[in-house]
């Protein structure tokens, strides 16, 4: 079947489908060539972009990449599909809908209004046209703004999730990790730990601390333990301090059963946490994880290639209504992203695809010691994703999670964005820090010596309850 | 600056040193043993393909006895053979005395290895049981982590979901070869009990002692 073929500039190029055209378009990954998915030449993939090009958006209605009796993502994409929203682009082929939303027409509102009309195809689709420059701008001119007990996603701000992992779990090194994140001003996204267990008790004693953390010093932010849903769930039942409930998600219904989840008991773990009511100025009570990889590594991608996959899991995410997704692009491993030009590119593909459908998409800018990555490299991420305006981004300390053992970003880069690029935290967050006399005239994290009284403040209270 | 600079040095020399099997096969006090490798001829491969990690060279189904085992231990090299060259041994001399009455296969020791790959020598030998000790990603303050991932019935096409995982085991404020030898024999047990592993058997020992996975390193 010849329905979707190229004769750009005289050259004929024939895909079998339209995944299979979708994967050839896609800029070159280790992921889709262990996949078996990848263009078989740099000018096929250009082929395959100017077939793209000319595909009417309306296709990625009428064909799902994964039949929708087979997978319960797709029914939620095309269940959830908003044509009144989709009206104002209907007409629009790709190609057309890239030169739109480099348009002046694609103001904050409209691409606002858009995003329920957008399924998470055609923004992948759209973004295998886009360099890497259209992807900052256009991800610029999206707002996405959640709330739990500050604002994300507000024009200026960057927000940061502090990391305080341990290998042991150890509450004291714990408590001494989240102190150093937050006299460097990082932790207003949220105080998440990964736990180096998932066990359920542990959980609860790591949740009583941040609790009693946050409770002593007021802090307007939310806490996390980053276990997985089904624990969540249990750990409400036992009545422990649950703000936010973390899931790792991806892009169809067999990659999330890897992950042992399914649509429902994502319902039954937001409907517990929302009726813990402990939201001030907001009720978005999830965060997610995402990358580029999760689906093909559960060997569960139906032959999609791995941008267009990962873009379908923020379908997932967008229907609870979340705080916090970050994908962890260079988290996966090399055989997904092999170097840092594969990382950075996914970051930014990640990044603006999420804001596009409305998600509030954060990046953990990161890499792993097999990975053919730096620090440059990450330099160069957070700074393009600070222009393109992130809501947030993972920060630990020294920028070496010693529990993961991968490179993340850490509490100086937060400040080396903030002061490159004017940005300051979630307001609620950074009236705090102005409570606490952690900012100087200019709104700059100040540099405190022990004896200062922030300092003193914030270490008087120690670890443990009552303090 | 530098100091970060030679810790990211070490670790990813640390991907790269290869496993010395015969100092491996001294260091486990004449336990029964067998060698095998997977189809990932080297590390270049290795790191690329995951897919050739987790499948079993057929010259090495010959090496593996089929027979009525509770369980097999498989230690692999994984992306820190370090790890696995420098805790495994210790682990297993922790581990055995508390195994009396269970029927152990005879030890798997992989190269280029990723933890499926115990799906396959599980399968072979018909164990009920397969606890793959393998070296974690290194960081840049621990390239020798051990994780251990134990699975029920293992065949391959087993997901990620229906394995235990202890990870960080190292002495760098890690858990010890000896705590994590007992959390296992924990999991071991209330696998055999429970008939499986994964989410379905939750960890509900005492805080503070043992570890699970916050993502299965492919």
């Amino acid at each position: 079947m010849s329905r979707y073929a190229s004769d750009f500039r005289g050259e004929r190029h024939v895909f079998r489908d339209l995944a299979d055209l979708l994967a050839k378009a896609s800029p070159a990954r280790s992921g889709d060539e262990l996949a078996g998915l990848a263009a078989e030449s740099d000018a096929q993939r250009v082929a395959a972009r100017a077939a793209l090009a000319d595909l009417p958006l309306t296709r990625f209605l009428e064909e799902p990449l994964i039949p929708y009796e087979a997978d319960e993502v797709t029914r939620l994409i095309m269940d959830s599909h908003d044509d009144a929203a989709f009206a104002p682009v209907r007409h629009l082929t790709v190609g057309g809908m890239r030169d739109w939303l480099l348009s002046y027409a694609a103001t904050p509102q409209a691409l606002a209004a858009l995003a329920p009309g957008l399924t998470p195809e055609m923004v992948a689709a759209v973004s295998k046209l886009m360099r890497n420059q259209d992807l900052i701008s256009v991800a610029r001119r999206c707002r996405v703004v959640t709330a739990f007990r500050n604002t994300i996603g507000l024009e200026g701000r960057l927000g940061t999730r502090l990391q305080p992992n341990h290998p042991a779990d150890d509450l004291r090194g714990i408590a001494a990790a989240t102190l150093d994140g937050l006299l460097y001003g990082c932790g207003d996204a949220v105080i998440g730990i990964n736990p180096a267990t998932d066990n359920v008790p542990n959980c609860i004693a790591l949740l009583e601390m941040l609790d009693g953390l946050r409770e002593r010093h007021e802090i307007p932010t939310q806490t996390c333990v980053l276990t997985h849903v089904t624990n969540a769930i249990r750990i409400i039942e036992r009545g422990a301090p649950v703000d936010l409930v973390f899931q790792s998600i991806a892009g169809t219904e067999a990659a999330n059963a890897g992950f042992g989840v399914s649509l429902s008991v994502l319902r039954e773990a937001q409907d517990a946490a929302l009726a813990l009511k402990r939201g001030t100025v907001g009720n978005n009570v999830m965060y997610f994880e995402t990358g580029q990889g999760a689906a093909l590594s559960a060997n569960a991608h139906h032959g999609l290639d791995q941008q267009t996959v990962e873009t379908r899991a923020y379908a997932v995410a967008r229907a609870f209504s979340p705080l916090l997704v970050n994908t962890v692009v260079g988290f996966i491993g090399p055989e997904y992203l092999y170097d840092g030009k594969q990382i950075i590119r996914a970051g930014l593909e990640d990044h603006c695809c999420a804001k596009l459908l409305g998600v509030p998409m954060g990046v953990d800018v990161c890499y792993t010691n097999h990975a053919e990555a730096d620090q440059d490299d990450m330099d160069t991420l957070m700074t393009l994703l600070a222009a393109a305006g992130t809501s947030f981004l993972i920060t630990v300390p020294g920028a070496d999670d010693v529990m993961l053992n991968y490179q993340s970003g850490s509490f100086h880069d937060a400040l080396y964005l903030r002061s490159t690029f004017g940005l300051r935290a979630a307001p609620e967050f950074e009236a705090w820090l102005e409570r606490m006399d952690m900012l100087d005239r200019q709104g700059r994290i100040k540099e405190l010596a022990p004896q200062d009284g922030a300092m003193r403040r914030l270490l008087a209270g120690g670890v443990g309850g009552g303090g | 600056m530098l100091d970060f600079q030679l810790a990211h040095a070490r670790a990813r020399d640390a991907v790269h040193t290869p496993l010395d099997v015969e100092a491996l096969k001294s260091a486990l006090d004449g336990l029964p043993q067998v060698t095998v490798r997977s189809l990932a001829p080297d590390r270049a491969t290795y790191l690329r393909r995951p897919d050739l990690g987790r499948s079993l060279d057929p010259d090495g189904l010959e090496q593996l006895p089929a027979g009525d085992w509770d369980l097999v231990l498989v230690l692999a090299d994984g992306l820190s053979a370090r790890a696995v060259q420098q805790h495994a041994p210790k682990l297993l001399r922790a581990l055995m005395p508390k195994l009396s009455g269970w029927k152990v296969a005879p030890v798997v020791i992989a190269t280029q290895g990723r933890v499926a790959l115990g799906d396959e020598i599980g399968g072979a030998l018909g164990a009920n049981l397969c606890a793959v000790l393998i070296g974690e990603r290194p960081g840049l303050s621990v390239a020798d982590s051990l994780g251990v991932y134990l699975t029920y019935e293992p065949r391959p096409g087993r997901r990620d979901s229906e394995r235990n995982c202890i990870s960080n085991i190292h002495p760098a404020g890690g858990l010890s070869p000896e705590a994590a030898a007992a959390k296992l024999a924990w999991l071991m047990t209330e696998a055999r009990h429970r008939r499986l592993t994964g989410v379905e058997l939750k960890d509900d020992a005492p805080a503070l002692d043992a570890a699970a996975p916050p993502v299965i390193e492919g």
